[in-house]
């Protein structure tokens, strides 16, 4: 048994869910990706920190963009640093091992030890992105083109993948996932959460905090709601400042650390009316 | 038991494969196999359930395989329905003395019957579920030991949180926030890759030169980049009003989406005549006519609203329904020709289908395919526009004959 098929219970700073645990759980023992879904600020990519540092292993961060290929994670032939030194460089252009640059999959493969790899934002990519992955995460393995070089994982890492539900995911891909949806945590949990991250704050002024915030996020119609993340950060405000439990009681300071949109800001300012932006 | 349980699932609905049933066997066997029902919940759902709209579905069926709860849903949904947005009745502390607190059991057993006997809403009253009042049963209202329904919160156990349906709001077909209509649009963004002139590729032809040993050779390819320009047409007011807010949320979502390369929105009322308005309320807007004209075969258009009129309203000269304009084509041809000029057409009804059989309903749907205005609707819409699915009108042609008939 390795360091990845413990059982993960959290961290310090990570509270993790016995569900949640579970799935982290049962995608170490299977040697399965862990599709983690969930509003923005749920902690996703925290997870993947958290258990890296939990076991105790390297975490190798694959963050996708809307121009990121499949390719690219595993490796990228540097042609012109090739060309670059054929003309002008004095290195032996001929050894095309060295133009061969690994990215965070094909190190995870090449690892020596198991790691934890974060696949961040999967859903940003092209809707073929997926399914090229397909078959490097459920063999583990590929080949470099140039060179002829099989790759092949001596420790199966352990995959996170994240996704703000921008695309739907194909289902080919879906059924080889683990796949595990956080939802948004409770009022106990938000507290709890909370005293992780700021063990010194009062109960007066976290009870309070938790309240308007929970308030907040019923607001109607906000553009983005705020979010355990953003929560966290603005209880720091509030320590920081030395604020009572009484000074959340009218309007709410630090408001811009909770609602990142103007017209939101407005809104709750205005208490919650609704807002017209429509011509009818 | 387990295979009763995927057999379940897959009755359901849900789409599990031998696939996701095997895993959980092969989790079961590697170390899983002692677990509690509790975590059999969280070990079974992580294998078995890829999207978070799926979640209710399976603690429906999780709740009634593992303890006999009844699936009920449309019974259960319309009471939760009946539950929302109702003022609680003040009740005094001498009502609340004359009541029989009942032990669990017995509450749970009469709440059974009184769903299975209830057909129909009620507010207040001290027999039926609702809302108010001093019924056991409902919400928000004063029985020493009621049960809640619809409750928020407490317990922990799997039957518990299975029970609870937390995951309810995450279905997809019931109608959510701007979020999701944002992300159905995005669908659209896929419409139109691989379109359009030849551009040069410059990291493709810096790769071509260098492999070809620096003599440059140039690659052309597709330019991408999303062509789509969407128009959203808007029945408002009247028997549109109870959806304003869900109009404003799919306007609001086309709005933000960066992705088009134009958007326009107008907004008309039940039927589209010679203007389309930008204000309903102080009538400025554009002729039709002229609307029409600046569209082309990239425009895809989503018309809004209940098509609930009088058929005068849609196939008679001068039918409109607002007494100042006398439309000098008939609704029904106005339709025809935006459809006629933009094929890449379809019409979201916020109503639910069943009353799509309403004559003037089928007027409309012999000129657009009409889909429901949920997230699911507005995908199967999405994919019209894209030619993933059929994009032809829904009945056959019935005009003019619909006239006559009311």
């Amino acid at each position: 048994m390795n360091a990845l098929t413990e059982r993960f219970v959290g961290t310090d700073t990570y509270l993790c869910p016995p569900d949640l645990a579970e799935a982290v759980h049962v995608a170490a023992t299977l040697g399965r990706p862990l599709l983690v879904k969930g509003e923005p600020g749920t902690g996703k990519t925290c997870l993947a920190e958290a258990v890296a540092e939990h076991a105790g292993l390297p975490l190798l961060r694959w963050s996708i963009k809307s121009t990121t290929k499949a390719k690219d994670g595993l490796y990228v032939y540097d042609t012109v640093a090739r060309l670059n030194d054929a003309r002008f460089g004095d290195r032996d252009i001929r050894d095309i091992r060295q133009y061969i640059r690994f990215g965070p999959l094909g190190e995870a493969l090449r690892a020596d030890q198991p790691v934890v790899l974060l696949i961040d934002e999967i859903d940003k990519a092209d809707l073929e992105f997926p399914n090229d992955l397909l078959h490097e995460l459920d063999r583990m393995r590929f080949t470099v083109d140039e060179t002829g070089d099989e790759i092949s994982a001596k420790y199966r890492p352990l995959v996170f993948l994240t996704s703000n539900n921008e695309k739907e995911l194909p289902d080919a891909f879906l059924r080889r996932c683990v796949f595990h949806y956080i939802a948004f945590p409770d009022e106990g949990m938000l507290k709890s959460i909370v005293q992780v991250h700021h063990p010194g704050v009062a109960q007066a002024l976290l009870d309070a905090a938790v309240k308007r915030f929970e308030d907040l996020r019923k607001v109607g119609e906000l553009r983005k709601r705020p979010s355990t993340s953003e929560l966290v950060d603005w209880v720091a405000a509030l320590l920081a400042d030395g604020l009572t439990p009484e000074a959340l009681e009218g309007r709410l300071p630090y408001l811009g650390a909770l609602l990142k949109h103007e017209q939101d800001i407005e809104r709750v300012e205005r208490g919650g009316q609704r807002q017209r932006r429509s011509p009818w | 038991m387990l295979n009763g349980f995927f057999a379940a699932l897959r009755h359901a609905g849900l789409k599990v494969s031998l696939h996701e049933h095997l895993s959980l066997l092969e989790a079961l066997t590697a170390g899983h196999g002692d677990c509690s029902l509790d975590r059999f919940y969280a070990l079974a759902r992580s294998l078995y359930v890829k999207r978070e709209s799926d979640y209710d579905l399976y603690d429906r069926v999780f709740a009634a395989h593992f303890k006999g709860v009844e699936l009920n849903r449309p019974l259960a949904d319309e009471l939760l329905s009946w539950l929302e947005d109702v003022q609680k009745r003040g009740l005094r502390p001498e009502d609340l003395a004359g009541l029989d607190p009942l032990t669990l059991d017995e509450l749970l057993r009469k709440f059974e019957e009184r769903l299975r006997e209830q057909k129909e809403r009620h507010d207040g009253g001290s027999h039926w579920i609702g809302t108010g009042g001093t019924s056991p049963f409902g919400q928000g209202g004063a029985h020493p030991t009621g049960i809640r329904v619809g409750n928020q919160g407490g317990g922990r156990s799997a039957m518990q949180v299975a029970l609870e349906r937390r995951f309810r709001n995450l279905r997809h077909d019931v109608v959510l926030d701007t979020r999701q209509f944002a992300v159905a649009l995005r669908r659209l963004r896929r419409l139109a890759d691989n379109h359009g002139a030849d551009s040069l590729d410059v990291d493709k032809s810096i790769d071509k030169s260098a492999r070809e040993g620096g003599e440059i050779e140039l690659v052309f390819g597709p330019e991408r980049g999303n062509r789509i320009k969407l128009l959203l047409l808007v029945d408002v007011g009247g028997s549109m009003d109870p959806h304003a807010q869900m109009c404003e949320e799919l306007f609001s979502a086309a709005h933000a989406s960066t992705h088009f390369k134009a958007f326009r929105m107008y907004a008309f009322h039940n039927c589209i005549y010679e203007r389309l308005y930008t204000n309903m309320a102080t009538g400025e807007g554009e002729n039709t006519e002229d609307v029409l004209r600046t569209l082309d075969q990239d425009w895809c258009v989503l018309l809004v609203g209940d098509a609930w009129m009088h058929p005068f309203e849609l196939t008679q000269v001068g039918g409109a329904i607002t007494l100042s304009h006398q439309n000098r084509r008939s609704g029904l041809e106005w339709l025809q020709a935006l459809r006629a000029r933009c094929p890449r057409s379809v019409w979201l009804n916020p109503e639910p289908p069943r009353i799509w059989e309403s004559t003037s309903a089928r007027l409309v749907r012999s000129v657009f395919p009409m889909t429901p205005l949920s997230v699911d609707g507005l995908e199967r819409a999405v994919d019209m526009l894209r030619g993933l699915r059929p994009n032809r009108p829904d009945v056959e042609a019935v005009f003019p004959a619909g006239a006559a008939r009311t």
